[in-house]
């Protein structure tokens, strides 16, 4: 990646964030730890990765993505708007009356979202019957999925990821926000994810363990998840829960919480002074 | 009358026609291929075959994500494993999230027979029957599983089927038809209607016999859909005979005579008698016996009927 398009990817994601903060902040509450986690990963994904189309969200030939850690939602809406998949103007509208933007992903109501999700341990299982009938129908699109760290105490996941590696399932990417941080505390010290990368390798993925706020590194590995000749691959994000906006950034009580005005207008002015 | 194929035999034959003409058609199991009979499916089309091992949650996961790219998924376990124990993953990843997915149960109620009381959903039918968008048939016999498989494989919406795969009873003349939530006739009457599912339709004719030579005209309706309900039949049965007993291999609650029961209290009121299991769970026993202790026998429904016709006004 040349030095171009990696400021590109920055100054995006720095817009995408701005956004996202705006969409909690003008409604006063949400899941804004775990929505600023994955900024870098949803960017490089629908900016650099995945075969999409705003003009045609159910293009069969498109690559397909779960966000399982269905809360992560109002990230994922700021990049389809930006994208075009549905006008920007809806990004008001988070959590209102008859919104199409919930607090967690749903099909049927946004544009651009492939499978609903908020049921934490699911979209995994989904992603996975997603590879298998892209396998079915020789296709060459993929699979992209984000799974949560709590979500990883979850026992379906771990059905999931038995499966995947016992299928062969080349065609499909996750991608793990380990912001090592959940409701009730630390992962660490609730129930600990580690060895985290050895888990996954025993369970016979291609892993990657990776800075997940660093485009260098998130496009290198997704790079060669598509390489990968047999086996799915897990891309370990570290992260920093709430990252960029000073009241959230690294706070436990950052899952879900109250934003005033006066906090998501100075962390937005902050962001853009600091651009990239 | 008794067919020569057991019910499960019958299902992989119609779901290996249907998968022929329809290359949508894949099936899922957890680990009982063997249980459903879906055998002969992998073998003819290993591609659309997937066997996620012993993990009912990932596999009903897995379903919805296949549908996702247009496929029409069949999987199956145990009733108890392909209801309650994957509750939430129907509810949200199939049934909320709209996905065409077809969910098979077999060995429902007391037909899981020496699996014993883990095995043995008395709630299966009810549990999905409380989620929306869900609809949930018990097809009876080879004949009707005939009529009704084509139209749970097209109908778009997610469907729970529940199956007594080792029944070889045979209710249905060849060639009958069945419309997917439509209840049907199979004897007319006019003292009370009795009205049954799956395994209970045959002490329910037996029942039928019985009154019938103490002068008691039944009409005998087979609620093969339980959801949706068709509430119409249900109400000209209560207006035309003035009242009801049903008869269900499943938990009196929220089952099949609680979807009658139901009906009757918001439209026609008529006394209704309830026969199935009551309110516990079941245990190690044939088929026969398991009825016959649960008070579920053709004479416990011919009681009920003279209970019901003696609670007329």
């Amino acid at each position: 990646m040349n030095q171009n398009e990696l400021k590109e990817l920055e100054k995006k994601a720095n817009e995408i964030r701005c956004l996202t903060i705006e969409q909690i902040g003008k409604l006063g509450v949400g899941h804004i730890g775990g929505s600023l986690s994955i900024i870098e990963a949803l960017v490089a994904l629908y900016y650099r990765t995945m075969k999409i189309n705003s003009e045609d969200p159910k293009w069969e030939d498109r690559d397909h993505f779960v966000l399982s850690k269905g809360h992560g939602g109002p990230a994922l809406y700021s990049v389809l708007a930006d994208k075009g998949f549905f006008p920007k103007s809806w990004t008001d509208t988070l959590n209102q009356p008859n919104t199409n933007l919930p607090s967690h992903c749903d099909r049927l109501l946004t544009p651009g979202i492939d499978m609903t999700a908020g049921s934490l341990g699911q979209g995994l299982s989904a992603a996975i019957g997603i590879a298998i009938g892209k396998k079915i129908e020789k296709k060459t699109s993929r699979v992209y999925c984000i799974i949560g760290d709590g979500e990883s105490q979850e026992g379906q996941i771990w059905e999931a990821a038995m499966l995947a590696p016992s299928k062969n399932l080349n065609n499909l990417t996750v991608m793990q926000d380990y912001n090592k941080m959940q409701i009730d505390g630390t992962t660490d010290e609730i129930n600990t994810l580690e060895p985290l990368s050895d888990k996954w390798k025993a369970f016979g993925w291609n892993v990657f363990s990776i800075n997940g706020h660093d485009f260098n590194q998130i496009c290198d590995a997704l790079d060669k998840s598509i390489l990968s000749k047999e086996k799915p691959t897990m891309i370990i994000l570290n992260t920093i829960k709430g990252k960029g906006a000073y009241f959230a950034e690294n706070q436990i009580g950052c899952h879900n919480m109250k934003v005033s005005t006066e906090e998501w207008k100075k962390a937005v002015a902050e962001l853009k002074e600091a651009g990239v | 009358m008794a067919n020569e194929k057991e019910l499960r035999q019958i299902y992989a034959e119609i779901l290996l026609d249907l998968a022929q003409a329809d290359d949508r058609i894949v099936v899922l199991e957890a680990d009982l291929m063997k249980a459903t009979g879906t055998t002969s499916f992998k073998e003819n089309f290993p591609n659309r075959f997937i066997d996620v091992g012993v993990a009912e949650a990932n596999m009903i996961g897995i379903a919805a994500g296949l549908a996702v790219t247009g496929k029409i998924p069949f999987a199956h376990s145990f009733t108890p494993f392909a209801t309650r124990r994957v509750l939430d993953q129907i509810a949200i990843s199939i049934a909320y999230a709209k996905l065409n997915a077809k969910i098979g149960g077999t060995d429902p109620g007391v037909t899981a027979e020496l699996n014993g009381g883990t095995h043995m959903s008395v709630e299966d039918a009810g549990l999905i029957r409380s989620i929306p968008n869900m609809m949930v048939v018990e097809p009876a016999d080879g004949t009707q599983l005939k009529s009704l498989l084509p139209q749970i494989a097209t109908v778009d919406s997610p469907v729970y089927m529940r199956l007594a795969r080792k029944s070889n009873d045979r209710f249905f003349p060849d060639g009958t038809e069945f419309e997917l939530g439509k209840i049907f006739e199979i004897l007319p009457g006019t003292d009370v209607t009795l009205i049954c599912s799956g395994i209970m339709i045959k002490n329910t004719l037996m029942a039928a016999q019985i009154l019938e030579k103490e002068g008691i005209h039944a009409r005998v309706l087979n609620m093969h859909t339980l959801k949706p309900v068709d509430w119409q039949t249900i109400v000209k049965a209560a207006k035309e005979t003035g009242a009801i007993v049903t008869a269900e291999n499943h938990s009196i609650i929220n089952g099949w005579g609680s979807a009658v029961s139901e009906v009757l209290t918001e439209h026609y009121p008529v006394p209704l008698e309830r026969i199935g299991i009551k309110d516990h769970f079941g245990e190690v026993g044939l088929t026969d016996f398991l009825l016959k202790k649960y008070q579920m026998t053709a004479e416990d429904i011919v009681s009920a009927a003279k209970k019901a016709i003696k609670r007329k006004g």
